[in-house]
């Protein structure tokens, strides 16, 4: 009873505060898992490991193409996707938008975040700089994902200067 | 109420098609193909007219005499048609326009689904109660 009283209390606010801390600590599971199976995985073996990661992304990113844009209208041109994903997606996943969006009008898009939620928690600078691209596998799947329901096959690369700020590369492939 | 209910990839192919069951399927099969031209004429033509957002509900495709057959097109281009017996006049833009929106909600259910793999045929339980819920009660 007392605890139905708190939902109550606390609301949507307070299921969407429990939705991003589960997805974080969901999140940090996942990675030590996939690298606690082989500590020191030498290069082939973390390959795979970010490929799996990369890979449960992409299959969260497709649900979320299907199910987030659903009550907007049909997205007239590439651009619109992409400003869709800065804004909605990041939005619905991360509670935050994406700070800067940048192209150069032939297919290549550059996402950046200053302050990334699954990177704050680590480190403020240059620390930890050569374990973030771990933390950032599944979401690159995520933003693939999602290009690829909405028919935009693509490839998405992560680059991480100083920490928790990131950027999310996006190339447009066409055939 | 529905006679056939059909969902198309984006790549053309029937990922769930259901009639009932007393006619001869393979014509519905047929006007459901022959309705996807249809469906890509109003897509480009909704985009070329530069209208402010193409909606994602396309109306009646076209008629035939004894059927209508109508369209929707989500942002993935998944399309869903159905087709309605053309005897049945009490049915308004407003009821198919609430199916068409079912249907959505219980596709994006499937896509959620992790033993689903998208791109294949549809063949969960769940969608088929729905779709059996929109379809012309047969004894």
């Amino acid at each position: 009873m007392r605890t139905r009283g708190g939902g109550r209390l606390l609301g949507r606010e307070g299921r969407r505060m429990a939705d991003a801390a589960l997805f974080e600590f969901l999140h940090t599971e996942m990675v030590a898992e996939l690298w606690a199976q082989d500590p020191d995985p030498g290069p082939g073996g973390q390959k795979m490991s970010l490929s799996v990661l990369e890979g449960m992304g992409f299959r969260v990113g497709q649900a979320l193409g299907e199910r987030l844009p659903r009550e907007t209208l049909a997205f007239r041109e590439e651009l619109d996707v992409l400003k869709f994903l800065c804004k909605d997606v990041w939005a619905a996943v991360f509670q935050k938008q994406m700070d800067s969006l940048r192209t150069n009008h032939q297919g290549t898009y550059v996402l950046q975040d200053h302050s990334f939620p699954l990177l704050i928690r680590m480190a403020s600078g240059l620390q930890y700089l050569e374990e973030a691209p771990k933390f950032l596998a599944f979401t690159c799947g995520l933003l693939r994902g999602t290009l690829s329901t909405l028919g935009i096959k693509s490839l998405v690369t992560a680059s991480v200067a100083a920490l928790p700020a990131c950027k999310f590369q996006v190339v447009i492939q066409r055939s | 109420m529905a006679v056939c209910v059909a969902v198309i990839a984006k790549e053309n192919y029937p990922l769930y098609i259901r009639s009932v069951p007393t006619e001869n399927e393979l014509k519905f099969h047929y006007m459901v193909h022959t309705s996807l031209d249809v469906v890509d004429e109003k897509i480009s033509a909704m985009g070329k007219a530069l209208v402010d957002q193409r909606e994602l509900y396309l109306g009646l495709l076209y008629p035939t005499e004894d059927y209508k057959v109508y369209g929707y097109v989500t942002n993935s281009k998944v399309k869903f048609v159905m087709v309605v017996d053309s005897s049945n006049t009490a049915l308004r833009d407003n009821e198919i326009r609430s199916m068409f929106r079912k249907l959505h909600n219980s596709y994006t259910d499937v896509m959620c689904n992790p033993f689903y793999t998208p791109g294949d045929r549809i063949q969960s339980r769940a969608f088929d109660g729905m779709v059996t819920s929109m379809m012309i009660q047969v004894c």
